[in-house]
C-alpha cells in the first residue's frame, strides 16, 4: 500500500546552518504524528517543504505516490495538503465567520465569483459545522484582531480543516497558550478530525501532549531525525533525552 | 440574493435623484459634479486595489487612455455619441490595463506605486512628442451626442452630459459595490491583510491583485473619456504624475469602505479647489495641503469611515488592535 506522504532525501540549507539533511520517511494514512526537537531542528522547515512553502535543495516529496516537490501551496492544498502555523496566520481585520467562509467559498470555487455575496446561504451549514466542531460559535461575530491566543489557534487549524484535508500538518498548535488550556484545546482539535481519514503531524514541544495525541514520534536534531517510533520509545530514546528532552521524559 | 438587489434599488434612486437636482443646480456646480464624477470613477479604481492593498500612483495611465480613445475616435472615425465614446475609453483602459497586470502584480508596496508612476510618466513623455496625436497641445473634442441626441444650447448640453455621467457612475458605483462584497470582494480585503493565508486556501494573490488592477484601469479609462468629453479638451497633462497625485488624494480623502465616499470626496474636493482657487489664488494649493492632514489625523480611513465610527465601540474598525497583535 502507497504510503500517504513520503519524503525522500529531502534536503535544506540556509548558509552553513542544515535545516534539512537527508530526510526520508513514510506515513501512512490516518497516523497521529507528533514533531519534536529544539528550536533549529528543521521541523518547521519540514512542514515549509511539504506545503510548497519551500523547495528542497534536493530530494522529493511524494503524496499519494504524486511528486509534489516545489509546487505552490495553493497547489499543494489543491492535492489535500493543509496547514496551520505557530503563529496564527489569519485575517486579522475580518470577523471569524468571514474569515471562515471564505476559506469555504475557496474551496467550492467561488473564490473568483465578482457576483455571489461573500455572506450567502451556500456555506453556512458549513460554517455552522466548523463553529461547532471547534466550538468556536461565541465568537463568530467578532473581529480576529481582539480574540484570545487560544482562539485564535482554534480558528488558524479550522481554516486549514475546512477543505478536509489528507494530510492536515499543524505547526506548534499549543504554543503561546496557558498550560491549562494546552490539552483542552488539543482535544477540540483532534476531536473535530476525529471520524476522518485525516493524517495529522503535529510540531510540539510539550511532551505530555505527544505522549497523549501522537501515535507515532519524529524526533528532529540538526536537522535530521534521530528517532522515528512510538511515543513511548522514542520519548525513552537516549539521544532524544539527551538533544531534545532533556532527561524530562 | 438581497444585497444586490439592494444595491441596485439604490442605484435607481440615486440616479433620479441626482437627475432631480442637476436640473436644480446652477451650471457651474452641474459642470463641476460632472467633472468630480469622472474623477471620483478612477479613484474608485484605486480604492479597488486599496482594499487589496495596493496604492497606484499612475492611474494617469489609464485615465489619459481612456481620454485620448474617446478623443481619437471622435476625430478620426467621427464618432460623437458618448456611450460609444465611454465604452471605447473603458476598452482602452482595459486593454492597457490587462497587458500592464501581469507584469505589477507581483509587487507591492513602494515598488508597485513607484512603477506606476513610472509607467504613467513614460506615457507622458509618448504623448508629449507624439504630433500627430497632438503633441503638448492635445486634442480638442466637440460637444458629444447621447443616444442619438444632441442637446442644443450650453446649458442643456451640460445637463446632458451630467445625466450621462451620473448614469454611468452608479452603473460603475453599484456594480463596485456588488463587487465589494463579493467572495472575490472578501478575498481583496483578505488578501490586504494576509497573503499567506490566501495562498495556503488555494488562491492565488497575483490573480487577485492581476483583476483588482484591471478593473482599476477600466474605470480609469471611463473616467478619462467623461473627463475629455466634459472639459472639451485631452493632453499630454492627463498622464501627469500631479494628476495621478490627485486620485491618490481624493481615495484617501474617501477611504476605501464606502464607493458612495468616493463621490461625495470628489465632489468635497473639486469644490474646495474650485472656491480656493477663485478666493486664493496663489495659495489654494496649500489650503488642499492643509485639508488632507486634517483627513489624515481626524480620519485616518477617510470620509466613508464616519458612519463606522459613529456606531457603537465594538463595532468599529480593529486597525488599531492588528497593530498591537503583529
Amino acid at each position: 500500500m502507497t504510503a500517504l506522504l513520503e519524503t525522500i532525501g529531502l534536503q535544506k540549507a540556509f548558509g552553513a546552518v542544515i535545516a534539512a539533511g537527508d530526510i526520508s520517511i513514510a506515513v501512512e494514512r490516518g497516523q497521529k504524528l507528533g514533531l519534536i526537537g529544539n528550536n533549529g531542528a528543521g521541523k518547521t522547515t519540514f512542514i515549509n517543504i511539504v506545503t510548497g512553502h519551500l523547495k528542497p535543495d534536493a530530494g522529493h516529496v511524494m503524496l499519494d505516490g504524486k511528486d509534489i516537490t516545489g509546487r505552490a501551496p495553493r497547489q499543494v492544498r489543491r492535492d489535500g495538503v493543509s496547514r496551520s502555523f505557530q503563529i496564527p496566520q489569519l485575517f486579522t481585520s475580518l470577523t471569524l465567520d468571514q474569515n471562515l467562509l471564505l476559506a469555504l467559498a475557496i474551496l467550492r470555487d467561488q473564490g473568483m465569483s465578482s457576483w455571489q455575496p461573500a455572506r450567502s446561504d451556500l456555506g453556512i451549514a458549513e460554517l455552522d459545522d466548523l463553529l461547532g466542531r471547534f466550538r468556536l460559535r461565541e465568537y463568530r461575530e467578532q473581529t480576529i484582531a481582539v480574540l484570545p491566543g487560544g482562539v485564535r489557534k482554534l480558528v488558524d487549524v479550522a481554516m486549514a480543516v475546512t477543505c478536509r484535508p489528507k494530510l492536515l500538518l499543524l505547526d506548534e498548535p499549543t504554543s503561546g497558550v496557558a498550560a491549562e488550556e494546552k490539552f483542552p484545546l488539543m482535544d477540540v482539535i483532534m476531536h473535530a478530525v476525529e471520524g476522518t481519514d485525516t493524517t495529522v503531524l503535529f510540531v510540539e514541544h510539550d511532551m505530555d501532549i505527544v505522549g497523549r495525541y501522537a501515535d507515532r514520534v519524529l524526533a528532529f536534531y540538526a536537522g535530521r531525525i534521530i528517532a522515528d517510533g512510538a511515543p513511548g520509545a522514542v520519548l525513552s530514546n537516549e539521544e532524544v533525552q539527551r538533544y531534545v528532552t532533556g532527561g524530562a521524559a | 440574493m438581497p444585497g444586490i438587489i439592494g444595491t441596485l434599488a439604490a442605484a435607481v434612486i440615486a440616479f433620479a435623484v441626482l437627475a432631480v437636482a442637476g436640473d436644480a443646480m446652477p451650471n457651474w456646480l452641474v459642470l463641476v459634479a460632472t467633472l468630480a464624477f469622472a474623477k471620483g470613477l478612477v479613484a474608485l479604481g484605486i480604492v479597488a486595489l486599496m482594499r487589496g492593498g495596493l496604492v497606484s500612483f499612475g492611474q494617469g495611465t489609464f485615465y489619459c487612455a481612456g481620454a485620448y480613445a474617446a478623443g481619437l475616435a471622435m476625430r478620426s472615425f467621427g464618432i460623437g455619441d458618448a456611450a460609444v465614446l465611454v465604452a471605447l475609453g473603458a476598452i482602452a483602459g482595459l486593454i492597457l490595463g490587462a497587458i500592464i497586470a501581469p507584469l505589477l502584480a507581483g509587487y507591492r508596496g513602494i515598488f508597485f506605486a513607484t512603477l506606476t508612476l513610472a509607467l504613467s510618466m513614460i506615457v507622458y513623455g509618448i504623448l508629449n512628442k507624439t504630433y500627430s496625436l497632438g503633441g503638448s497641445d492635445g486634442l480638442n473634442l466637440h460637444a458629444p451626442r447621447f443616444f442619438g441626441y444632441q442637446p442644443a444650447g450650453s446649458r442643456n448640453a451640460s445637463y446632458a452630459l451630467f445625466l450621462f455621467t451620473s448614469l454611468v457612475t452608479v452603473i460603475a458605483a453599484a456594480l463596485c459595490r456588488i463587487h465589494f462584497d463579493s467572495v472575490r470582494g472578501l478575498l481583496s480585503h483578505a488578501t490586504r491583510d494576509n497573503e499567506i493565508r490566501v495562498e495556503y486556501l488555494g488562491a492565488s494573490v497575483r490573480w487577485v491583485n492581476g483583476i483588482n488592477f484591471v478593473i482599476a484601469a477600466a474605470l480609469g479609462g471611463v473616467g478619462g473619456a467623461l473627463s475629455a468629453l466634459s472639459l472639451g479638451h485631452i493632453d499630454p497633462d492627463f498622464a501627469f504624475w500631479t494628476t495621478s497625485g490627485e486620485f491618490v488624494f481624493l481615495a484617501i480623502l474617501s477611504g476605501y469602505m464606502s464607493v458612495a465616499a468616493v463621490f461625495g470626496a470628489a465632489i468635497l474636493l473639486e469644490l474646495v479647489r474650485s472656491f480656493s482657487s477663485q478666493y486664493f489664488p496663489n495659495t489654494w494649493q496649500g489650503a488642499l495641503g492643509v485639508f488632507l492632514l486634517l483627513i489624515i489625523l481626524f480620519l485616518p480611513e477617510g470620509l466613508g469611515s464616519l458612519p463606522l465610527r459613529l456606531r457603537p465601540s465594538g463595532a468599529k474598525s480593529a486597525r488599531a488592535p492588528i497593530e498591537k497583535f503583529k
